[in-house]
């Protein structure tokens, strides 16, 4: 369904930006310069980079904690977002967010939320607005397995089905929440089982560690709910290469093995593979873009360091709109 | 002047305020029968009995450019909601560095006196004032109810407005022209010289009540209606206590951790009007049970007006 080569070196520039973001944010956490919680979005780059780049500047998504993939996708600014993270008055939401509360409204970007599952009934809320505008706008929630135990899940999958809100539940299934397994928490196969049987929403379930796999199943659910169709759930299938977040103290539970067998299928490396393989790409230039990529993120980390910290002061502002 | 009840006061404001702001959303389990008839039933929505969704709905909507009012029912249905409320509606202007605009009215009735019992009887608004984020009005008669509930509408920020379950049928003086009423400005209900006695919604009128009893006694009360808690006009408390040198604070909340004792403490910590006291301040609070349902016992964990008398002779001694 992808046409020209332009739209696929697009996803793999997008795929290698969350990816080297992500990497530079965990290097600078560990060594103290970011304070606060990190959850690392490696591994998962397929989706957001699928999912986002289906989307206009006016959709709009809402995000989670694990949500620096889903911001740069959208196309937030890498300045502004690594300012916020090294806790900076230039940040996008002045330092009084951090990591896990990055939003871009000017984008569409309605906001990371740190709460599981505490974004959905938002984003049912922003859906309702899409609808209440007339126009065909659609919104993107991202969340996880994890979310979908959660009360509100189930509140706004019926909200959605009721009212045929133009709704894209899209949930990164990375088989763990925090470190329970999902195939503990669910009594199901897959959880967009829930979706479907228990609200009457059409689901599928796509191999989320493949951008091109994702992008196609984004692009037919967006054409639906773009005509008013009403909602559709994709189940991403993935897995997170970190922790469930940076903690030097943490322990990780998974099996050693499992981790090391979902490496092999990198999402970042099969693509490139497979641009290498058909010959719509050389090498060089895939080099030359992540060189390109390695300066952004360097610019934004300096960006984060020449910009001020906020004023002790600052605390006291935005509690309340004019 | 023109006489209409406390809930038909909330009905004009919600009227006018869509009429003036196409923007403007309703969400609730219950429809308000005039909205949807004049508005129809995409912006006078009908909810499933879902707090969380609806609740959190409001939020996506407002940051979206619409101005939704929320009608919760009763304030123990929200607790239902209490992530929306506290970790969303909340702290989202301020998480996002005040990039987006959150303009929400969530209505709920807070008291007790008709045997509800437990479930269907609380006065929460404390709890909400320990959140930052939040304004919180407390109309207690026709008129606030009509002026706050405009100003709640057209405010750019989630706006709680606590409605005593007692008052709805309850008739004032209402005009018939146009008018908002600013929050945070206490009223002087009753002018006095001994006692201040600051009164909240149904207690309010109930203080009223005793003004002659405590008149015949010798003791004259200034009554002061807070209107708004967030914000809470504690300069006209102060200016009150400073002329009165007493303090009385009169609610049915529970009296642990109330908005009473917040008010206590707003005119204690301010050292020119301590020195002005006369006497210790008092709280005549709900006493700190769940409400019970047999008559008896739920008049007993709740204020009355031989209550109100016995708190505002206490401060005289």
């Amino acid at each position: 369904m992808i046409n020209s080569n332009e739209e696929l070196l697009n996803l793999y520039r997008v795929m290698l930006t969350i990816r080297r973001f992500e990497e530079r944010v965990v290097i600078d956490y560990h060594s103290g310069a970011i304070p606060g919680i990190v959850h690392s979005y490696i591994g998962q780059e397929a989706v957001a980079t699928g999912v986002c780049t289906n989307l206009r500047l006016d959709d709009r998504i809402i995000s989670n904690h694990r949500g620096h993939g889903h911001c740069i996708a959208k196309g937030a600014d890498l300045n502004r977002m690594m300012a916020e993270m090294y806790g900076r008055k230039t940040g996008y939401c002045k330092g009084k967010g951090g990591s896990m509360h990055i939003a871009d409204f000017k984008i569409g970007m309605l906001g990371a939320n740190g709460i599981v599952a505490g974004g959905l009934p938002i984003a049912g809320g922003a859906a309702l607005a899409a609808q209440l505008e007339g126009g065909d706008k659609v919104v993107v929630l991202f969340f996880g397995d994890g979310a979908t135990n959660e009360g509100e899940f189930h509140e706004v999958l019926n909200l959605a089905s009721i009212w045929k809100l133009p709704l894209i539940f899209a949930c990164e299934n990375n088989g763990y929440g925090v470190n329970t397994p999902v195939k503990y928490t669910t009594g199901l196969e897959h959880v967009s089982e829930r979706a479907t049987g228990g609200y009457g929403i059409p689901s599928v379930v796509v191999d989320g560690n493949d951008v091109v796999a994702v992008y196609d199943a984004t692009k037919k659910a967006v054409a639906g709910v773009r005509t008013g169709e009403g909602p559709v759930f994709l189940e991403f299938i993935t897995y997170r290469w970190r922790g469930h977040f940076e903690a030097p103290g943490m322990p990780d539970l998974r099996p050693v093995e499992e981790l090391e067998a979902w490496k092999k299928k990198c999402p970042v490396l099969r693509f490139e593979r497979a641009l290498l393989e058909k010959g719509i790409v050389t090498k060089q230039t895939l080099e030359e873009i992540d060189v390109q990529v390695m300066q952004q993120i360097e610019d934004a980390v300096n960006y984060a360091l020449e910009s001020p910290l906020p004023a002790p002061e600052d605390a006291l502002e935005d509690v309340y709109s004019a | 002047m023109r006489k209409i009840t406390y809930e038909e006061a909330a009905s004009e404001a919600l009227l006018e305020e869509f009429r003036r702001d196409d923007k403007t959303v309703h969400l609730s389990t219950d429809i308000p029968p005039d909205l949807r008839q004049e508005f129809g039933e995409a912006r006078i929505r009908q909810t499933p009995i879902s707090e969380s969704s609806f609740v959190g709905a409001a939020i996506g909507l407002a940051g979206s450019g619409f101005r939704p009012v929320v009608n919760v029912r009763m304030a123990t249905f929200g607790f239902v909601a209490m992530d929306q409320f506290v970790n969303q509606a909340a702290k989202i202007t301020y998480m996002f560095g005040g990039q987006a605009k959150f303009p929400i009215v969530y209505r709920m009735t807070v008291g007790a006196s008709k045997s509800f019992a437990a479930q269907h009887s609380i006065s929460p608004y404390s709890m909400y004032m320990n959140v930052p984020g939040l304004k919180i009005i407390l109309p207690a008669t026709p008129y606030d109810m009509k002026g706050l509930m405009k100003t709640a509408i057209r405010d750019n920020n989630p706006v709680i407005s606590f409605e005593h379950m007692a008052l709805g049928a309850m008739e004032g003086e209402v005009p018939e022209e146009e008018y908002t009423i600013p929050f945070g400005r206490a009223v002087v209900r009753q002018e006095g010289t001994d006692v201040t006695v600051v009164a909240l919604a149904k207690m309010m009128h109930e203080t009223l009540a005793v003004v002659e009893d405590m008149k015949q006694e010798g003791i004259s009360i200034e009554v002061i209606d807070p209107c708004t808690l967030a914000p809470l006009d504690g300069e006209t408390i102060k200016a009150s206590v400073a002329k009165t040198g007493r303090l009385v604070v009169v609610d049915e909340a529970c009296i642990t951790g109330s908005v009473a004792a917040e008010i206590i403490t707003i005119v204690i910590e301010d050292t020119e009007i301590f020195r002005c006291l006369k006497s210790s301040p008092k709280r005549v609070c709900g006493l700190d049970v769940p409400i019970p349902y047999s008559p008896p016992m739920e008049q007993y964990a709740l204020p009355d007006r031989d209550n109100i008398k016995a708190g505002i002779r206490g401060v005289m001694t």
